[in-house]
């Protein structure tokens, strides 16, 4: 044995073991004030804060499968609020900031770990896009700076920033505050949190239809029978447009596979979040020592929770652009979940046509990070009726009067 | 990875197609009358079943025509592939 192998403790060593049953699986009851579609992150944060927040407690989130078992057990877990637009920076740095103090919050470990982003640049226009962004970043008060080849080496070491490859870095921005959290972790403490301030947390209980009576919204159809409701708040995410659908609304939705994976466990060898669009890939390293990495969504519309294999060859490949040290890591796992994409890469988060009904959807492949926030201000539209003022650019009515939050491209959103 | 049968080339990987998302939406024949909610719907809403979808696709890597299918976006199966301009079958 090495004398490194010796001082070296392997990964994930330090992690708290896997937690006793955190909360009681509830039984529905036949009528609640509110009922939150969807047990992912967002729907566990809306029912945090609504007890939390606003006193809300008869609630329950229903959920078709188990507690967290869509998209919140299929994200790469990247925290950041370097958004361009005035509106976005709005709500992740909301969503940031409640990061910041989640742990103490809800009372247990999440793994919080803000161990920056970069967002690299391949090209003068990726330079002064990404400039424009630092710029725009600081007057928000969101923490950004602009970073040459050189300090990106410095921040991450193991990115290639030679300038005779077919996309060389050209430098990229840094927001020291972004990092990464454990994405169970997040959903349980949020989960245990809610449960203990009253509200029901009802798994294998999948919605199959709403009632609506006179343009309100009175209660949902499930396979595990009939609940009346006085608010029912959808957090449906790629299931959106089905449920949203039930009451006969609309959304401009598209629902697709996005996919991720992760390699066997290695050594500490990324310290920070790598992300480009260019050489489209994001990648960090999980505390347990995978490196996680994903990329765009696969184009054909579809709810299957895979994707195609030429696209986790097309992020490799990336990967490897950025990261020649990673040619000999072995892929451990591929996975995909069903992400909705609104035309704008924007969420939509608010009312509806039908009364008591509320939507928070279309957060496409950059969910997570928003969690807290949105949990937030989710929870304010629900218990007064109307947009939290972060939330409200983010309405239905954005499609119809134009007034569009266009972050395609505009805040390195990975698509 | 999707295995597509082009209506002139047969089956192939997914690689080589492009996705052209919801067919049959005609422009309006009239944009100008619209009313902005009308325009909205043209614009920004397509259908999002989960089940069957009629889809366009063009085979870029192969006869670079474009096609339309109807596919079960729960399962991938796609059920029918017809030509542009070919009403959309009947899936029993």
């Amino acid at each position: 044995m090495s004398p490194r192998a010796r001082t070296t403790r392997p990964p994930g060593v330090d992690l708290p073991d896997h937690p006793d049953r955190l909360w009681s699986p509830a039984e529905p009851k036949r009528a609640y004030d509110v009922v939150i579609v969807g047990g992912g992150g967002h729907g566990l944060a809306t029912a945090y804060y609504l007890a939390k927040n606003h006193g809300i407690t008869d609630v329950a989130v229903l959920e078709r499968g188990w507690l967290a078992g869509g998209n919140m057990a299929r994200n790469t877990t990247i925290i950041r609020s370097n958004y361009l637009w005035d509106e976005s920076a709005g709500i992740y740095e909301h969503a940031l900031k409640l990061w910041e103090g989640l742990e103490e919050d809800l009372g247990y470990p999440l793994l919080f770990s803000q161990r920056g982003v970069l967002n690299l640049a391949h090209s003068l226009q990726d330079v002064r896009d990404s400039v424009r962004r630092v710029n725009a970043n600081r007057l928000n008060g969101v923490d950004a700076e602009w970073l040459t080849p050189e300090q990106v080496k410095e921040v991450c070491p193991i990115v290639d920033i030679s300038p005779d490859v077919r996309y060389p870095v050209l430098g990229g921005t840094y927001q020291p505050r972004a990092g990464i959290a454990k994405h169970d972790y997040v959903a349980w403490g949020f989960a245990k949190a809610a449960a203990d301030l009253g509200v029901d947390m009802i798994e294998h209980c999948e919605v199959t239809g709403l009632d609506v009576r006179d343009g309100r919204v009175t209660g949902v159809q499930t396979t595990r029978g009939p609940i009346a409701a006085g608010k029912v708040a959808l957090a449906a995410a790629g299931h959106s447009s089905v449920v949203a659908g039930y009451a006969g609304v609309s959304l401009p939705l598209q629902s697709h596979p996005l996919q991720a994976l992760v390699s066997e466990l290695l050594e500490p060898v990324h310290p920070t979040v790598v992300m480009s669009n260019a050489v489209h890939v994001y990648v960090s390293q999980a505390h347990k020592g995978e490196l996680v990495m994903g990329a765009g969504i696969d184009a054909a519309n579809s709810y299957r929770q895979r994707g195609a294999f030429h696209v986790i060859e097309r992020q490799m490949s990336a990967a490897l652009e950025l990261f020649p040290v990673f040619a000999r890591a072995h892929v451990l796992r591929t996975w995909g979940g069903v992400v909705d994409v609104t035309p704008d890469a924007s969420p939509i988060v608010g009312l509806t046509p039908v009364e008591d009904l509320y939507v928070n959807c279309g957060w496409g492949t950059g969910g997570f990070k928003a969690t807290p926030g949105v949990g937030w201000c989710y929870a304010h539209t629900v218990a007064t009726g109307e947009p939290h003022p972060l939330n409200a650019p983010f309405s239905l009515e954005r499609f119809t009067t134009g007034k569009l939050v266009d972050e395609h491209g505009a805040a390195a959103v990975a698509h | 990875m999707l295995l597509i049968p082009c209506p002139w080339c047969g089956p192939r990987d997914e690689a080589e197609f492009h996705y052209g998302g919801q067919a049959h939406v005609a422009y309006p024949e009239d944009p100008a009358a619209l009313s902005d909610e009308e325009w909205a719907r043209y614009l920004f809403f397509r259908d999002n079943p989960k089940g069957l979808f009629a889809e366009r696709w063009s085979h870029t890597a192969g006869c670079r025509r474009w096609f339309n299918a109807v596919r079960d976006t729960a399962t991938n199966e796609i059920h029918a592939v017809y030509r542009v301009g070919e009403p959309r079958p009947v899936i029993a």
